[in-house]
Protein backbone atom coordinates (compact mmCIF):
# COMPACT_ATOMS: atom_id res chain seq x y z
CA UNK A 1 0.00 0.00 0.00
CA UNK A 2 1.61 3.46 -1.02
CA UNK A 3 1.63 5.74 1.49
CA UNK A 4 -0.34 8.84 0.90
CA UNK A 5 3.05 11.09 0.74
CA UNK A 6 4.39 8.64 -1.59
CA UNK A 7 7.81 8.53 0.44
CA UNK A 8 9.27 4.88 -0.20
CA UNK A 9 11.59 2.43 1.58
CA UNK A 10 14.95 2.59 -0.02
CA UNK A 11 15.35 -1.49 0.36
CA UNK A 12 11.83 -2.01 -1.54
CA UNK A 13 12.74 0.99 -4.04
CA UNK A 14 15.94 -1.18 -4.81
CA UNK A 15 15.05 -4.49 -4.76
CA UNK A 16 11.96 -4.01 -6.68
CA UNK A 17 13.97 -1.76 -9.58
CA UNK A 18 15.76 -5.57 -10.47
CA UNK A 19 14.82 -8.08 -13.36
CA UNK A 20 15.38 -5.93 -16.11
CA UNK A 21 18.93 -6.81 -16.87
CA UNK A 22 18.57 -10.01 -18.49
CA UNK A 23 16.76 -8.26 -21.42
CA UNK A 24 19.96 -7.00 -23.44
CA UNK A 25 19.94 -5.73 -26.79
CA UNK A 26 22.68 -6.93 -29.32
CA UNK A 27 21.37 -5.25 -32.35
CA UNK A 28 22.78 -1.94 -33.21
CA UNK A 29 23.85 -0.09 -36.31
CA UNK A 30 26.47 2.63 -37.14
CA UNK A 31 23.97 5.10 -37.28
CA UNK A 32 22.62 4.76 -33.55
CA UNK A 33 26.11 4.10 -32.44
CA UNK A 34 28.89 5.15 -34.53
CA UNK A 35 31.55 5.60 -31.92
CA UNK A 36 31.35 1.65 -31.68
CA UNK A 37 32.94 1.35 -34.63
CA UNK A 38 35.56 3.70 -34.87
CA UNK A 39 38.63 5.19 -32.22
CA UNK A 40 38.32 8.03 -30.48
CA UNK A 41 39.97 10.79 -29.87
CA UNK A 42 43.61 10.70 -28.42
CA UNK A 43 44.76 11.47 -24.84
CA UNK A 44 44.38 14.96 -23.28
CA UNK A 45 47.06 16.59 -21.52
CA UNK A 46 44.44 18.24 -18.73
CA UNK A 47 40.97 16.39 -19.37
CA UNK A 48 37.73 18.65 -19.75
CA UNK A 49 33.85 17.59 -19.36
CA UNK A 50 31.99 15.91 -22.16
CA UNK A 51 31.10 17.78 -24.57
CA UNK A 52 27.32 16.64 -23.81
CA UNK A 53 27.89 18.14 -19.89
CA UNK A 54 27.73 21.81 -20.30
CA UNK A 55 28.50 22.65 -16.17
CA UNK A 56 28.90 26.39 -15.51
CA UNK A 57 28.99 28.05 -12.23
CA UNK A 58 26.25 30.82 -12.02
CA UNK A 59 27.07 33.89 -11.57
CA UNK A 60 25.09 36.03 -8.92
CA UNK A 61 25.58 39.67 -8.35
CA UNK A 62 28.60 41.69 -8.41
CA UNK A 63 28.26 45.35 -8.07
CA UNK A 64 27.73 47.33 -11.16
CA UNK A 65 31.05 49.63 -10.83
CA UNK A 66 33.17 46.77 -9.23
CA UNK A 67 32.21 43.60 -11.07
CA UNK A 68 35.09 41.94 -10.15
CA UNK A 69 33.84 41.79 -6.35
CA UNK A 70 30.40 39.02 -7.20
CA UNK A 71 30.02 35.75 -6.13
CA UNK A 72 29.28 32.49 -8.35
CA UNK A 73 27.80 29.37 -7.20
CA UNK A 74 28.18 25.75 -7.60
CA UNK A 75 25.41 23.91 -9.97
CA UNK A 76 24.33 21.44 -6.71
CA UNK A 77 21.33 20.02 -9.07
CA UNK A 78 23.51 19.00 -11.10
CA UNK A 79 26.12 17.08 -9.23
CA UNK A 80 25.88 14.29 -7.14
CA UNK A 81 28.04 12.37 -4.52
CA UNK A 82 29.63 15.28 -1.86
CA UNK A 83 32.53 16.41 -4.29
CA UNK A 84 32.53 19.70 -5.87
CA UNK A 85 34.97 19.54 -9.04
CA UNK A 86 37.29 22.45 -9.08
CA UNK A 87 36.18 24.29 -12.11
CA UNK A 88 32.63 24.54 -9.92
CA UNK A 89 33.68 25.46 -6.23
CA UNK A 90 31.79 28.32 -5.57
CA UNK A 91 33.48 31.93 -5.87
CA UNK A 92 33.78 35.10 -3.65
CA UNK A 93 35.67 37.64 -4.04
CA UNK A 94 36.31 41.18 -2.93
CA UNK A 95 38.57 42.62 -5.15
CA UNK A 96 39.15 40.04 -7.76
CA UNK A 97 41.33 37.36 -8.41
CA UNK A 98 44.88 38.11 -8.55
CA UNK A 99 47.11 36.02 -10.33
CA UNK A 100 50.08 35.25 -7.83
CA UNK A 101 53.46 34.02 -8.74
CA UNK A 102 54.16 31.34 -6.01
CA UNK A 103 58.09 32.22 -6.57
CA UNK A 104 57.14 35.86 -5.25
CA UNK A 105 54.68 35.11 -2.38
CA UNK A 106 55.33 34.25 1.43
CA UNK A 107 53.76 33.48 4.46
CA UNK A 108 54.81 35.50 7.12
CA UNK A 109 53.82 34.54 11.16
CA UNK A 110 54.66 37.52 13.49
CA UNK A 111 53.01 39.53 15.93
CA UNK A 112 53.38 37.97 19.85
CA UNK A 113 55.84 35.45 18.84
CA UNK A 114 58.97 34.49 19.54
CA UNK A 115 60.19 34.68 16.12
CA UNK A 116 58.54 36.16 13.48
CA UNK A 117 59.59 33.71 10.70
CA UNK A 118 58.20 33.61 6.96
CA UNK A 119 57.88 30.86 4.13
CA UNK A 120 57.99 30.59 0.83
CA UNK A 121 55.57 28.11 -1.19
CA UNK A 122 58.66 25.28 -1.54
CA UNK A 123 59.06 25.35 1.91
CA UNK A 124 55.84 24.55 3.19
CA UNK A 125 55.55 21.43 0.46
CA UNK A 126 58.21 19.87 2.41
CA UNK A 127 56.53 19.72 5.93
CA UNK A 128 53.92 16.85 6.81
CA UNK A 129 50.44 17.48 5.20
CA UNK A 130 47.26 16.08 5.86
CA UNK A 131 43.81 15.60 4.01
CA UNK A 132 40.32 16.12 5.17
CA UNK A 133 37.04 16.16 3.26
CA UNK A 134 35.38 19.26 4.25
CA UNK A 135 32.29 21.87 3.32
CA UNK A 136 33.31 25.66 3.00
CA UNK A 137 29.97 27.83 2.88
CA UNK A 138 29.83 31.73 2.29
CA UNK A 139 27.66 32.91 5.36
CA UNK A 140 25.52 34.59 2.78
CA UNK A 141 24.32 31.55 1.58
CA UNK A 142 20.76 30.94 0.86
CA UNK A 143 20.14 34.59 1.72
CA UNK A 144 17.41 34.71 -1.33
CA UNK A 145 15.26 32.72 0.56
CA UNK A 146 15.42 35.24 3.62
CA UNK A 147 13.59 37.58 1.23
CA UNK A 148 9.85 38.44 1.54
CA UNK A 149 9.01 36.74 -1.64
CA UNK A 150 10.41 33.42 -2.82
CA UNK A 151 12.38 33.80 -6.10
CA UNK A 152 11.88 31.09 -8.80
CA UNK A 153 15.71 29.70 -8.87
CA UNK A 154 17.47 26.47 -8.75
CA UNK A 155 18.81 24.89 -5.61
CA UNK A 156 22.55 26.22 -6.91
CA UNK A 157 21.39 29.88 -7.59
CA UNK A 158 19.43 29.73 -3.64
CA UNK A 159 21.72 28.15 -2.00
CA UNK A 160 25.13 26.70 -4.20
CA UNK A 161 27.64 29.11 -2.10
CA UNK A 162 28.24 25.62 -0.19
CA UNK A 163 30.83 23.57 -2.08
CA UNK A 164 33.18 20.87 -0.84
CA UNK A 165 36.60 19.44 -1.70
CA UNK A 166 39.32 17.18 0.05
CA UNK A 167 42.00 19.84 1.05
CA UNK A 168 45.55 19.15 1.68
CA UNK A 169 47.32 20.86 3.81
CA UNK A 170 49.92 21.64 6.85
CA UNK A 171 48.29 22.06 10.71
CA UNK A 172 48.67 25.62 11.08
CA UNK A 173 49.41 24.27 15.21
CA UNK A 174 52.83 23.66 13.43
CA UNK A 175 53.82 26.44 11.85
CA UNK A 176 52.40 28.57 14.81
CA UNK A 177 54.52 26.75 17.16
CA UNK A 178 57.15 26.66 15.08
CA UNK A 179 56.44 30.75 15.44
CA UNK A 180 56.77 30.08 19.53
CA UNK A 181 53.07 31.85 19.67
CA UNK A 182 52.23 33.44 22.96
CA UNK A 183 49.73 31.22 24.29
CA UNK A 184 48.37 33.88 26.42
CA UNK A 185 47.39 35.94 22.96
CA UNK A 186 43.37 34.43 22.00
CA UNK A 187 43.79 35.85 18.17
CA UNK A 188 44.81 35.50 15.28
CA UNK A 189 44.75 37.96 12.15
CA UNK A 190 44.43 36.37 8.84
CA UNK A 191 45.48 38.48 5.62
CA UNK A 192 45.19 38.07 1.92
CA UNK A 193 47.35 39.16 -0.46
CA UNK A 194 44.69 40.49 -2.86
CA UNK A 195 44.20 43.67 -3.43
CA UNK A 196 40.86 43.96 -0.62
CA UNK A 197 43.71 42.60 1.52
CA UNK A 198 41.16 40.72 3.20
CA UNK A 199 41.63 40.45 6.75
CA UNK A 200 39.95 38.53 9.55
CA UNK A 201 40.55 37.65 13.08
CA UNK A 202 40.38 34.32 13.99
CA UNK A 203 40.04 32.59 17.52
CA UNK A 204 44.00 30.72 18.38
CA UNK A 205 41.39 28.29 19.89
CA UNK A 206 40.30 27.65 16.34
CA UNK A 207 43.82 28.12 14.70
CA UNK A 208 45.21 25.59 17.25
CA UNK A 209 42.43 23.20 17.11
CA UNK A 210 41.90 22.15 13.28
CA UNK A 211 42.46 24.87 10.78
CA UNK A 212 45.13 24.12 8.27
CA UNK A 213 47.57 26.03 5.72
CA UNK A 214 45.78 24.44 2.68
CA UNK A 215 47.55 23.76 -0.28
CA UNK A 216 45.99 21.45 -2.67
CA UNK A 217 42.26 20.93 -3.34
CA UNK A 218 41.03 18.04 -4.76
CA UNK A 219 44.30 16.48 -5.38
CA UNK A 220 46.33 19.91 -7.56
CA UNK A 221 47.03 22.62 -5.85
CA UNK A 222 44.67 25.26 -4.90
CA UNK A 223 42.66 27.16 -8.33
CA UNK A 224 43.11 30.72 -8.02
CA UNK A 225 40.06 31.17 -7.35
CA UNK A 226 40.32 29.60 -4.27
CA UNK A 227 43.67 30.97 -2.79
CA UNK A 228 46.39 29.84 -4.78
CA UNK A 229 49.17 29.24 -3.63
CA UNK A 230 48.09 28.78 -0.39
CA UNK A 231 44.72 29.71 2.04
CA UNK A 232 44.03 29.19 5.41
CA UNK A 233 41.09 27.01 5.85
CA UNK A 234 39.20 27.03 9.31
CA UNK A 235 36.48 23.89 9.13
CA UNK A 236 33.27 24.25 9.83
CA UNK A 237 33.74 28.09 9.75
CA UNK A 238 32.19 31.05 7.79
CA UNK A 239 34.23 30.60 4.34
CA UNK A 240 35.04 34.47 5.17
CA UNK A 241 37.67 33.64 7.72
CA UNK A 242 39.20 30.78 5.53
CA UNK A 243 41.20 33.95 4.07
CA UNK A 244 42.08 33.38 0.36
CA UNK A 245 45.85 34.15 -0.87
CA UNK A 246 47.08 34.05 2.79
CA UNK A 247 49.59 36.22 3.14
CA UNK A 248 50.46 36.98 6.95
CA UNK A 249 49.51 36.00 10.15
CA UNK A 250 49.63 38.13 13.15
CA UNK A 251 49.37 36.77 16.81
CA UNK A 252 47.23 39.19 19.36
CA UNK A 253 45.57 39.45 22.39
CA UNK A 254 42.58 41.09 21.01
CA UNK A 255 40.34 41.03 17.25
CA UNK A 256 41.26 43.67 15.16
CA UNK A 257 37.10 44.21 14.49
CA UNK A 258 38.25 44.54 10.80
CA UNK A 259 35.36 45.59 8.40
CA UNK A 260 34.69 42.03 7.56
CA UNK A 261 33.78 40.77 11.20
CA UNK A 262 31.87 44.17 12.33
CA UNK A 263 30.27 46.29 9.13
CA UNK A 264 29.85 42.66 7.28
CA UNK A 265 29.25 38.71 8.32
CA UNK A 266 27.71 40.04 11.79
CA UNK A 267 24.26 39.43 12.02
CA UNK A 268 21.52 42.17 13.26
CA UNK A 269 18.63 41.50 15.21
CA UNK A 270 15.23 42.64 15.39
CA UNK A 271 16.38 44.73 18.95
CA UNK A 272 19.08 46.57 17.18
CA UNK A 273 22.10 44.73 18.88
CA UNK A 274 24.27 42.42 16.11
CA UNK A 275 25.83 39.44 17.04
CA UNK A 276 29.63 39.19 15.68
CA UNK A 277 32.27 36.22 15.27
CA UNK A 278 29.46 33.94 15.17
CA UNK A 279 31.71 31.78 12.91
CA UNK A 280 30.39 28.27 12.68
CA UNK A 281 27.40 27.81 9.85
CA UNK A 282 24.16 25.78 11.64
CA UNK A 283 23.15 22.69 10.81
CA UNK A 284 21.55 22.62 7.63
CA UNK A 285 20.31 20.41 4.11
CA UNK A 286 18.91 20.73 0.92
CA UNK A 287 17.56 19.26 -1.08
CA UNK A 288 19.03 18.49 -4.65
CA UNK A 289 16.78 17.12 -6.80
CA UNK A 290 13.84 17.40 -7.31
CA UNK A 291 14.53 21.27 -6.89
CA UNK A 292 13.69 24.52 -8.50
CA UNK A 293 13.10 24.60 -12.11
CA UNK A 294 13.21 21.58 -12.47
CA UNK A 295 10.53 19.49 -14.78
CA UNK A 296 9.81 16.24 -13.30
CA UNK A 297 9.04 14.30 -16.43
CA UNK A 298 5.90 11.88 -15.92
CA UNK A 299 4.52 10.05 -13.16
CA UNK A 300 6.37 7.24 -11.25
CA UNK A 301 9.42 6.97 -8.85
CA UNK A 302 11.91 9.78 -8.37
CA UNK A 303 14.86 9.51 -5.75
CA UNK A 304 15.08 12.36 -3.23
CA UNK A 305 18.33 13.27 -3.02
CA UNK A 306 20.44 16.52 -1.37
CA UNK A 307 23.03 16.94 1.31
CA UNK A 308 23.63 17.96 4.43
CA UNK A 309 26.52 19.72 6.39
CA UNK A 310 27.04 21.22 9.41
CA UNK A 311 29.97 23.15 11.28
CA UNK A 312 28.74 22.48 15.12
CA UNK A 313 30.38 18.56 14.10
CA UNK A 314 28.88 15.78 11.74
CA UNK A 315 25.76 15.15 10.49
CA UNK A 316 23.82 12.84 12.18
CA UNK A 317 20.22 11.87 10.69
CA UNK A 318 18.05 13.92 7.50
CA UNK A 319 14.63 13.05 7.82
CA UNK A 320 12.62 14.17 4.12
CA UNK A 321 8.84 15.27 3.94
CA UNK A 322 6.86 15.46 0.89
CA UNK A 323 3.68 17.41 2.36
CA UNK A 324 5.47 20.02 3.14
CA UNK A 325 6.59 18.84 6.60
CA UNK A 326 3.09 17.36 7.62
CA UNK A 327 5.16 13.68 8.26
CA UNK A 328 8.76 12.89 7.47
CA UNK A 329 10.65 9.79 6.96
CA UNK A 330 14.28 9.29 7.82
CA UNK A 331 16.48 9.03 4.30
CA UNK A 332 19.39 7.23 4.40
CA UNK A 333 22.33 8.87 4.71
CA UNK A 334 24.97 7.54 2.47
CA UNK A 335 28.41 9.01 2.62
CA UNK A 336 30.29 8.16 6.07
CA UNK A 337 30.02 11.27 8.07
CA UNK A 338 32.28 13.02 9.64
CA UNK A 339 33.33 16.46 11.50
CA UNK A 340 32.72 19.06 9.01
CA UNK A 341 31.84 16.89 5.98
CA UNK A 342 28.91 17.08 3.87
CA UNK A 343 26.69 13.99 3.29
CA UNK A 344 24.30 12.70 0.67
CA UNK A 345 21.50 11.66 1.82
CA UNK A 346 18.83 9.57 -0.32
CA UNK A 347 14.77 8.58 -0.55
CA UNK A 348 12.93 6.92 -3.19
CA UNK A 349 9.21 8.69 -3.38
CA UNK A 350 6.51 8.07 -5.69
CA UNK A 351 4.80 11.02 -7.37
CA UNK A 352 1.45 10.67 -9.34
CA UNK A 353 0.53 13.83 -9.77
CA UNK A 354 -0.44 15.20 -6.41
CA UNK A 355 0.87 18.07 -5.48
CA UNK A 356 3.52 18.40 -2.51
CA UNK A 357 6.20 20.07 -1.02
CA UNK A 358 9.62 18.56 -0.37
CA UNK A 359 12.03 19.14 2.32
CA UNK A 360 14.86 17.71 4.22
CA UNK A 361 15.69 18.65 8.14
CA UNK A 362 19.28 17.52 9.54
CA UNK A 363 20.03 16.87 13.17
CA UNK A 364 23.84 17.10 13.73
CA UNK A 365 26.47 15.61 16.36
CA UNK A 366 25.85 18.19 18.76
CA UNK A 367 22.51 18.02 18.79
CA UNK A 368 21.47 21.08 16.78
CA UNK A 369 17.93 21.10 14.74
CA UNK A 370 17.99 22.74 11.29
CA UNK A 371 15.81 24.81 11.85
CA UNK A 372 12.28 25.83 9.97
CA UNK A 373 12.47 29.22 7.23
CA UNK A 374 10.50 31.22 10.19
CA UNK A 375 12.11 29.78 12.76
CA UNK A 376 15.75 30.67 11.15
CA UNK A 377 14.73 34.34 10.75
CA UNK A 378 12.70 34.68 14.40
CA UNK A 379 15.14 36.96 15.66
CA UNK A 380 16.63 38.14 12.35
CA UNK A 381 16.68 42.03 11.81
CA UNK A 382 14.82 43.03 8.16
CA UNK A 383 17.57 43.41 5.03
CA UNK A 384 20.62 41.54 4.11
CA UNK A 385 20.47 38.25 6.77
CA UNK A 386 23.43 35.79 6.93
CA UNK A 387 24.22 32.04 8.56
CA UNK A 388 20.97 31.49 6.88
CA UNK A 389 20.16 27.61 7.16
CA UNK A 390 16.26 27.33 7.38
CA UNK A 391 14.71 24.48 5.60
CA UNK A 392 14.52 24.69 1.74
CA UNK A 393 11.01 23.90 0.71
CA UNK A 394 10.35 22.75 -2.92
CA UNK A 395 6.73 22.50 -4.37
CA UNK A 396 5.68 20.07 -7.14
CA UNK A 397 2.52 21.28 -9.17
CA UNK A 398 0.00 18.90 -10.39
CA UNK A 399 1.86 19.09 -14.22
CA UNK A 400 5.08 18.18 -12.09
CA UNK A 401 6.81 21.35 -12.44
CA UNK A 402 9.28 22.45 -9.59
CA UNK A 403 9.72 25.36 -8.00
CA UNK A 404 10.96 27.45 -4.71
CA UNK A 405 8.27 27.73 -2.19
CA UNK A 406 8.05 29.30 1.66
CA UNK A 407 6.25 26.84 4.19
CA UNK B 1 76.00 5.91 40.79
CA UNK B 2 74.19 9.01 42.99
CA UNK B 3 70.87 9.07 43.02
CA UNK B 4 71.32 12.54 40.98
CA UNK B 5 73.13 10.52 38.16
CA UNK B 6 69.86 8.31 38.00
CA UNK B 7 67.72 11.38 37.70
CA UNK B 8 69.53 12.84 34.99
CA UNK B 9 69.55 9.88 33.27
CA UNK B 10 65.90 9.49 34.04
CA UNK B 11 64.84 12.58 32.59
CA UNK B 12 67.37 12.39 29.45
CA UNK B 13 65.50 9.15 28.47
CA UNK B 14 62.22 10.99 28.49
CA UNK B 15 63.23 14.01 26.63
CA UNK B 16 64.44 11.35 23.74
CA UNK B 17 61.24 11.22 21.92
CA UNK B 18 60.78 15.11 22.22
CA UNK B 19 63.99 15.20 21.00
CA UNK B 20 63.32 12.99 17.84
CA UNK B 21 59.53 14.88 17.32
CA UNK B 22 61.77 18.35 16.74
CA UNK B 23 64.03 16.66 14.31
CA UNK B 24 61.75 15.69 12.48
CA UNK B 25 60.42 19.28 12.28
CA UNK B 26 61.59 20.69 8.91
CA UNK B 27 61.60 24.31 10.41
CA UNK B 28 62.33 26.09 7.56
CA UNK B 29 60.91 29.75 8.36
CA UNK B 30 63.13 32.42 7.95
CA UNK B 31 63.54 35.18 10.16
CA UNK B 32 61.52 37.81 9.43
CA UNK B 33 63.68 41.41 8.50
CA UNK B 34 60.45 43.64 8.33
CA UNK B 35 57.46 43.34 10.07
CA UNK B 36 54.12 43.78 8.06
CA UNK B 37 51.98 46.73 9.05
CA UNK B 38 49.54 45.54 11.66
CA UNK B 39 45.99 45.24 11.69
CA UNK B 40 44.71 48.49 13.29
CA UNK B 41 42.24 47.27 16.15
CA UNK B 42 40.49 49.97 18.72
CA UNK B 43 43.61 50.28 20.69
CA UNK B 44 44.92 51.77 17.43
CA UNK B 45 48.50 50.39 18.14
CA UNK B 46 50.08 50.15 14.67
CA UNK B 47 48.62 53.39 13.54
CA UNK B 48 51.33 55.47 11.99
CA UNK B 49 52.85 59.09 12.25
CA UNK B 50 51.28 61.83 10.66
CA UNK B 51 47.82 63.19 10.60
CA UNK B 52 44.65 64.53 8.43
CA UNK B 53 42.26 66.58 8.80
CA UNK B 54 38.46 66.86 7.59
CA UNK B 55 39.21 69.40 5.16
CA UNK B 56 41.67 67.58 3.65
CA UNK B 57 39.44 64.66 3.74
CA UNK B 58 36.84 66.42 1.50
CA UNK B 59 39.19 66.77 -1.47
CA UNK B 60 40.10 63.37 -1.79
CA UNK B 61 37.21 62.35 -1.34
CA UNK B 62 35.46 64.57 -4.17
CA UNK B 63 38.34 63.36 -6.24
CA UNK B 64 38.71 59.36 -5.56
CA UNK B 65 35.16 58.30 -3.47
CA UNK B 66 32.47 60.76 -4.72
CA UNK B 67 31.63 58.16 -7.96
CA UNK B 68 30.96 55.13 -5.83
CA UNK B 69 29.44 56.66 -2.56
CA UNK B 70 27.78 59.74 -3.39
CA UNK B 71 28.30 63.35 -2.87
CA UNK B 72 27.28 63.03 0.96
CA UNK B 73 28.35 59.17 1.59
CA UNK B 74 24.33 58.02 0.98
CA UNK B 75 24.59 56.19 -1.82
CA UNK B 76 22.78 53.22 -1.89
CA UNK B 77 24.35 50.03 -2.03
CA UNK B 78 27.39 51.58 -1.03
CA UNK B 79 26.22 53.86 2.21
CA UNK B 80 28.57 55.69 4.35
CA UNK B 81 26.53 57.86 6.46
CA UNK B 82 23.04 58.03 7.63
CA UNK B 83 20.86 55.54 9.38
CA UNK B 84 21.78 56.07 12.93
CA UNK B 85 19.30 55.12 15.31
CA UNK B 86 17.58 53.19 12.61
CA UNK B 87 18.88 49.47 13.23
CA UNK B 88 16.00 48.27 15.60
CA UNK B 89 13.31 50.23 13.03
CA UNK B 90 11.44 48.48 9.81
CA UNK B 91 14.21 49.15 7.32
CA UNK B 92 17.75 49.35 9.22
CA UNK B 93 20.44 51.44 7.13
CA UNK B 94 24.15 50.20 8.43
CA UNK B 95 27.08 52.54 7.75
CA UNK B 96 29.52 53.24 9.37
CA UNK B 97 27.92 56.60 11.54
CA UNK B 98 24.84 53.55 12.30
CA UNK B 99 26.81 50.90 12.48
CA UNK B 100 30.00 50.46 12.66
CA UNK B 101 31.35 50.06 16.12
CA UNK B 102 34.93 51.54 16.16
CA UNK B 103 36.44 54.12 14.29
CA UNK B 104 40.37 52.69 13.90
CA UNK B 105 38.22 50.25 11.41
CA UNK B 106 38.27 52.87 8.51
CA UNK B 107 41.39 53.60 8.56
CA UNK B 108 42.41 49.84 8.50
CA UNK B 109 39.65 49.08 5.65
CA UNK B 110 40.66 52.92 3.62
CA UNK B 111 44.50 51.76 4.41
CA UNK B 112 43.76 48.11 2.78
CA UNK B 113 41.48 48.35 0.42
CA UNK B 114 40.32 51.21 -1.51
CA UNK B 115 39.90 53.40 -3.39
CA UNK B 116 38.43 49.59 -5.35
CA UNK B 117 40.58 49.71 -8.36
CA UNK B 118 43.38 51.73 -6.94
CA UNK B 119 43.81 49.83 -3.43
CA UNK B 120 47.13 51.28 -1.05
CA UNK B 121 47.44 54.29 -3.42
CA UNK B 122 46.63 56.74 -0.70
CA UNK B 123 49.37 58.13 1.33
CA UNK B 124 49.26 57.36 5.29
CA UNK B 125 48.25 61.54 5.70
CA UNK B 126 45.36 60.98 3.15
CA UNK B 127 44.08 57.79 4.39
CA UNK B 128 43.64 59.83 8.35
CA UNK B 129 41.99 62.77 6.33
CA UNK B 130 39.25 60.55 4.27
CA UNK B 131 38.67 58.16 7.30
CA UNK B 132 37.91 62.14 8.90
CA UNK B 133 35.66 62.90 6.25
CA UNK B 134 33.42 60.26 6.64
CA UNK B 135 33.29 60.62 10.34
CA UNK B 136 32.24 64.32 9.47
CA UNK B 137 29.75 63.14 6.95
CA UNK B 138 28.32 61.18 10.01
CA UNK B 139 28.45 64.14 12.22
CA UNK B 140 30.74 62.38 14.61
CA UNK B 141 33.86 64.68 14.21
CA UNK B 142 33.62 68.73 13.50
CA UNK B 143 34.49 69.98 10.26
CA UNK B 144 37.74 71.25 12.09
CA UNK B 145 38.72 68.05 12.93
CA UNK B 146 42.14 66.60 12.73
CA UNK B 147 42.61 62.81 13.34
CA UNK B 148 46.08 61.07 14.28
CA UNK B 149 47.57 57.66 15.72
CA UNK B 150 46.49 59.73 18.93
CA UNK B 151 43.11 60.86 18.72
CA UNK B 152 41.72 58.07 16.28
CA UNK B 153 41.47 55.86 18.93
CA UNK B 154 39.80 57.86 21.25
CA UNK B 155 36.48 58.36 19.29
CA UNK B 156 33.53 56.66 20.46
CA UNK B 157 31.13 55.24 17.35
CA UNK B 158 27.22 55.17 18.20
CA UNK B 159 27.36 52.03 18.01
CA UNK B 160 30.21 50.95 20.33
CA UNK B 161 28.33 48.87 22.35
CA UNK B 162 26.13 47.07 19.63
CA UNK B 163 27.94 43.62 19.47
CA UNK B 164 27.83 40.78 21.23
CA UNK B 165 30.64 38.49 20.17
CA UNK B 166 28.58 34.83 19.60
CA UNK B 167 32.20 32.94 19.54
CA UNK B 168 33.03 34.04 23.46
CA UNK B 169 29.37 33.48 24.72
CA UNK B 170 29.96 29.67 23.13
CA UNK B 171 33.47 29.54 24.74
CA UNK B 172 32.30 30.30 28.03
CA UNK B 173 29.15 27.97 27.12
CA UNK B 174 31.60 25.07 26.49
CA UNK B 175 33.33 25.62 29.41
CA UNK B 176 30.53 25.78 31.47
CA UNK B 177 29.61 22.39 30.27
CA UNK B 178 33.21 20.42 30.73
CA UNK B 179 32.75 21.67 34.64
Amino acid sequence: MLPKNGLLNRRTFLAGSAGFLSTAVWASSQKDEPWRFTSGRRMSPYGAPSKYVGLERLQIGGHPLAPEAGASSTPLERLNGIITPNSLHFERHHSGVPDIDPSQHRLRIFGNVQRPVSFGYEDLQRYPLVSKVLFIECSGNSYANTLPTALDKSAGELNGLLSCAEWTGIPLRQLLEEAGYDPKSDWVVAEGADAAGMNRSVPLSLALEDAMIALYQNGEPLRAEQGFPMRLLVPGCEGNLSIKWLRSLEVRKNPAHTREETSKYTDLLKDGSANQFSLRMGVKSIVTAPSGKMQLPDHGVYEITGLAWSGHGAVKAVEVSADGGRSWRAAEIQSEPGLYRPTRFRLPWRWEGQPAVLQSRAVDSSGNRQPTRSGALANAAPGFTYHYNGIQSWGVDQQGRVSNVYR
Amino acid sequence: MSTGKYVVVLVGLLLVPWVMAQELKPKLGQPLEKLPQLAIGPSGQGLPLGSGSVEEGAIIYRNQCLACHGPTGRMPGNALAGGIGSLDGASPNKTVGSFWPFATTLFDYIYRAMPYGREKTLRDEEIYAVTAYVLFLNDIVSEKTTLSASSLPEITMPNREGFQSVYQIEAVDRALKIQ
